[in-house]
């Protein structure tokens, strides 16, 4: 895998602030073959409100602001919203928080919540993280951790080393995670983290939210590392 | 690299020795090497004249023959000079034990002495070290020999940042009967580090497990260990120091709070194959378990006692220690029950933990290890051995050790540690079969042969 231009630019525009936005960091994802959910970014009412019309089922709207790294701090994600009125007035609230012009506006994904991760190790180069997800991770601390790049075996045995292996295998009759588009994930993403090397600090992918079918990246933080 | 010069030495010169101080570092190790090692020593003192009757030269360069080995233990704004006048000499590689390096803010002239080293292909340890200990060949620690306690020859190449935790851990060494093969205290590791070990005691013919205390790796320097370990064909033990959390920067994420760097270190060394061990006891239970039994095992561990009591306790521990014991076939209770001795015939609980009860003979235990050994849920078998039991022979750890080489199974046994039942211990040990002194030993020997699957 190379450093496509596109994610050149992106690191390079992001690096003043010290980290990358939401939707240029899924943008950078993307180009390396992660799955993202459909989205726009978008100050104009008109705009989100044709994409909830356009989908299938509710959108998720997140406020895009330099200034805000964690966004539930600044109640700066609304999940779940099904109508037009309700998209309108969460979307000015968010475009009136600090230094939001703009709002990104996706299909929302449900499923289980994974956190998937990466840290610039000191001693080691990248490593990368995986759990379960939410806004609780810090507070279970349930990880795995592993050298990047990691093969598909090593997977497999980060999910067996976890308090919350059950989730993603499935119990009391509720669907897992679709282990092979997990696998697949985490070890593209690995692997994109030693082209990262030279920039990233941490990555948080938090929560990738896992089907049955699919895993798709609902949140993106990249924390560069300072020049 | 050829380390042999090293570790290996015939001949050394140990500069620094003074004329007036008979303790002074450089004169204890040219006194201790002199007098008890086959490694021919030269003392050197720029003032020259003699020491004990001995000549000290001015400079390398006066010794007539070649040396293999300097150990230099001058000030540290000498050492430059005194490491180039070693190369031009030829002297093949050094030990530095000098300190006022890097650790005490002199990053210059640490630097300036590995620059000239590198370019002359001049290998060294240290600087601020202990050196290199080689049970036979030869002792650079500046400790006097009567005042420390040395492990035998044996198999373990044992690998210290600190030169203090080294000396401390050939005492746990020595006490355990443990051997080294070499121990050596990298000290600054400005030249030879951690991966360096790592290729020497690969290609050692007398190591068969290497050993590390770690403090903390420079920068990426645990990917390029890992990197080595992960190539090693022996086993490699870490003990890791420094497991506190450290402060990581305000506005992270999630991910480099979780992400400590001790939490990393360790899983990544479990990732690879090193087998960390939690603290020093377990270093030495490790090591012993691992110079017998190079490969790796599931964790599936049997569990052979004449004491109930004991079994259960073992049970426990490998519980523990994240090892399982699972049941034993019905066909493995049946056979083992139909040979067991009439005595105890009934009253054997045939289940894992087997309980073969104190009226048990030695023909007993051997058929019940023989017959786990055989079992296919099984892939390590531990023997609790109380030899206050009169029907337990005293050549029970030979006889045992026949029926474990015969099964190729991994058997670890635990016999008291008393005086008394040396003969039972030395016949397991001399068998290459290892003997723990505690119930919770053996379980851990165990857990050290967990640290990577069978192929």
């Amino acid at each position: 895998m190379v450093m496509t231009a596109q994610m050149q630019k992106i690191i390079a525009d992001a690096q003043p602030m010290g980290w990358i936005l939401e939707p240029q960091a899924k943008k950078l994802l993307a180009d390396s073959g992660l799955g993202i959910p459909e989205g726009i970014v978008t100050d104009s009412f008109d705009t989100a409100q044709k994409f909830l019309a356009a989908g299938a089922g509710p959108v998720v709207i997140k406020a895009v602001s330099a200034d805000i790294v964690h966004k539930t701090e600044h109640q700066a994600v609304v999940t779940g919203i099904q109508d037009p009125d309700t998209l309108a007035q969460h979307m000015e609230r968010l475009l009136s928080l600090k230094g939001c012009s703009q709002v990104l506006v996706e299909e929302m994904v449900s499923g289980i919540e994974i956190l998937v991760g990466a840290k610039n190790d000191v001693q080691f180069g990248p490593v990368v993280v995986l759990g379960p997800g939410g806004t609780g991770v810090e507070l279970y601390n349930d990880t795995a951790i592993r050298l990047a790049p990691v093969t598909p075996a090593d997977v497999y045995s980060m999910v067996d080393s976890l308090g919350a292996k059950p989730v993603f295998y499935g119990f009391r009759s509720r669907p897992g995670v679709n282990m092979e588009a997990l696998t697949q994930m985490v070890v593209t993403f690995s692997h994109q983290l030693m082209d990262l090397e030279p920039h990233f600090e941490s990555i948080d992918l938090n929560p990738v939210i896992c089907t049955p079918d699919r895993c798709v990246v609902a949140d993106a933080r990249i924390m560069l590392l300072k020049k | 690299m050829d380390l042999s010069c090293l570790f290996r030495p015939s001949s050394m010169a140990v500069i620094g020795v003074s004329t007036s101080h008979d303790s002074h570092p450089a004169n204890v190790i040219y006194n201790k090497n002199h007098l008890r090692y086959p490694v021919q020593t030269f003392a050197v003192n720029p003032k020259g004249g003699s020491l004990n009757r001995e000549p000290l030269y001015r400079s390398v360069a006066d010794i007539e023959i070649p040396v293999d080995l300097a150990v230099i233990a001058v000030r540290a704004r000498f050492v430059p000079d005194v490491v180039s006048q070693c190369i031009d000499k030829g002297i093949k590689g050094a030990v530095i034990i000098s300190g006022g390096f890097a650790e005490s803010g002199s990053k210059d002239l640490q630097n300036q002495v590995a620059d000239m080293a590198a370019r002359a292909d001049f290998p060294f340890v240290g600087p601020n070290c202990l050196g290199i200990y080689s049970p036979d060949a030869v002792d650079t620690f500046f400790l006097p020999g009567e005042r420390i306690i040395h492990p035998k020859k044996g198999n373990i190449g044992f690998v210290s940042q600190s030169g203090g935790v080294l000396v401390d851990q050939m005492v746990k060494f020595a006490g355990e009967g443990i051997g080294v093969s070499s121990a050596v205290s990298i000290g600054n590791k400005a030249c030879l580090r951690e991966t360096d070990m790592i290729d020497w005691f690969e290609q050692d013919l007398a190591t068969r497990v290497i050993a590390f205390y770690i403090e903390g790796f420079d920068c990426r320097e645990g990917r390029d260990f890992i990197k080595r370990a992960e190539a090693c064909s022996k086993p490699i033990v870490v003990l890791k120091a420094g497991k506190t959390a450290r402060g990581i920067a305000a506005a992270s994420s999630h991910t480099a709070s979780m992400a400590g760097d001790y939490r990393v270190f360790s899983q990544i060394m479990q990732q690879h194959c090193v087998a960390e061990a939690d603290t020093e006891y377990e270093l030495t239970s490790f090591c012993e378990a691992l110079s017998c039994y190079p490969k790796g095992i599931f964790g599936n561990v049997g569990i052979v006692s004449v004491s109930g009591g004991h079994g259960v306790v073992a049970a426990d521990a490998c519980g523990h220690h994240g090892l399982d014991i699972p049941r034993i076939a019905a066909a493995t209770a049946d056979t083992i029950r139909a040979r067991l001795s009439p005595e105890i015939q009934q009253i054997a609980a045939l289940d894992n933990p087997v309980d073969l009860t104190g009226s048990c003979v030695d023909a007993d235990i051997l058929t019940s290890v023989r017959h786990l050994s055989r079992d296919r849920n099984l892939d390590c078998i531990l023997a609790l051995l109380l030899p206050y039991s009169p029907g337990i022979s005293a050549d029970i750890g030979a006889k045992l050790s026949q029926v474990a080489r015969n099964e190729g199974k991994p058997l670890i046994a635990y016999v008291p540690k008393e005086d008394k039942y040396k003969i039972i211990t030395e016949g397991f040990a001399l068998n290459k079969i290892p003997v723990a002194s505690s119930v919770e030993g053996a379980v851990l020997m165990a857990k050290a042969l967990k640290r990577c699957r069978p192929w």
